[in-house]
């Protein structure tokens, strides 16, 4: 039961995943496919702790921690240099 | 005023290693007291971030408080902001409004800046002094007191008593 | 009675997925950058927060690692959508049709020569 509901908690993320995908191609300026890159990024924390959840492995979760980190770092360098260049 | 920053760089330290290992045993927490202690020595004189942290309890009792009105301000937002997005017509007024804070502190308008940037509804866009512009979906008023009454007002009163 | 605090988990996780999808929705539908910003960052960052909030129930002895990535959500995400949303007003991105009012934009002019000056002091 608990696995059923979390299996589809999981594939509405990966739609939600890829609703963002579309805004990530489409978006008309960078800013926007910035804003998608986020969103996307965060979104997929919750998955892949999801996914440790699915095949029990705890080491998992420290991947979502480093690519959040990473994520977060990503998106602050991107809009410091469309502010004023690095 | 040293000591402090000791202190509070010590906590945040040896809390995030307890929880990177994730348990409580002997071994864990006497390492992570030794590094914690050698890098809070290190660095923790010159930090000037902590400067403004009170430790006292009524700042620690206001604290909590702000933090259960935050969650709550959070879920009502979020369901709010849901709501505009499920109505096929997307009922949005946005605009970008000005408003004052009266804190005086930077560690207390931070805090204020980033608790208007994650109730959705309300994105702070800049800071400069004491004046913040706010991105609003819903712009009900121009005027500089009542968008300050209506968005800060709310967060304000229990910063106001934690760092002031 | 286990059984039925993990479901409880479960449903957690479940609404978090739900508030996610909505948060991408906002990404699609609304029309221009900064309400896209208020619906997209904001949605995800409360549905990652009630999905791992479900998982800590169910999987209670994981319970360090997720608390600290809930903690680095909360404190990462506000920063992240507001530095981006005052690099977006500085490349001059369009604002929607239906926007009432944008006072940052009659100060900006004063803001940027602030800056040039203090750059020219500084080098």
């Amino acid at each position: 039961m608990i696995n059923k509901i979390l299996f589809i908690a999981a594939i509405i993320m990966l739609l939600a995943i890829l609703l963002t995908l579309y805004r990530f191609i489409k978006g008309p300026s960078a800013a926007d496919r910035l804003v998608a890159f986020d969103v996307m990024t965060v979104s997929s924390l919750a998955l892949i702790a999801l996914i440790a959840n699915f095949s029990s492995r705890v080491i998992y979760i420290d991947v979502a921690l480093v690519y959040g980190l990473l994520s977060f770092l990503g998106v602050i360098i991107v809009s410091r240099y469309l502010e004023r260049g690095l | 005023m040293k000591i402090k920053n000791f202190i509070a760089l010590f906590l945040i330290l040896i809390v995030v290693w307890i929880l990177v290992n994730n348990s409580f045993s002997g071994q864990i927490i006497i390492i992570g007291f030794i590094l914690s202690a050698f890098i809070a020595l290190l660095f923790g004189t010159n930090l000037r971030i902590f400067d403004e942290l009170k430790f006292t309890p009524t700042a620690l009792g206001y604290t909590f408080i702000y933090l259960l009105v935050f969650l709550i301000e959070l879920i009502k937002s979020n369901l709010d902001v849901a709501r505009r997005v499920l109505t096929p017509s997307l009922p949005i007024n946005p605009g970008i409004v000005k408003t004052k804070t009266v804190l005086k502190s930077k560690m207390g308008r931070m805090i204020l800046a980033n608790s208007i940037t994650l109730t959705p509804g309300t994105l702070t866009v800049d800071i400069d002094g004491d004046t913040l512009y706010i991105h609003w979906i819903d712009v009900c008023c121009e005027d500089i007191d009542k968008a300050t009454n209506a968005i800060v007002k709310k967060f304000e009163k229990h910063l106001v008593k934690i760092y002031d | 009675m286990d059984s039925t605090i993990g479901i409880i988990g479960a449903i957690l996780t479940l609404s978090g997925s739900i508030f996610i999808f909505l948060g991408a929705l906002g990404l699609v539908r609304m029309p221009d950058l900064f309400n896209r910003i208020q619906a997209g960052t904001k949605a995800s960052t409360l549905g990652t927060f009630l999905s791992l909030i479900g998982l800590l129930i169910i999987t209670p002895q994981w319970w360090g690692k997720l608390i600290l990535l809930m903690i680095f959500i909360l404190i990462t995400n506000p920063v992240s959508s507001h530095i981006l949303a005052r690099a977006a007003h500085f490349i001059g991105v369009p604002l929607a049709d239906k926007t009432v009012t944008d006072k940052y934009k009659e100060e900006e002019k004063t803001f940027s020569i602030k800056d040039e000056i203090k750059n020219d002091t500084h080098d």
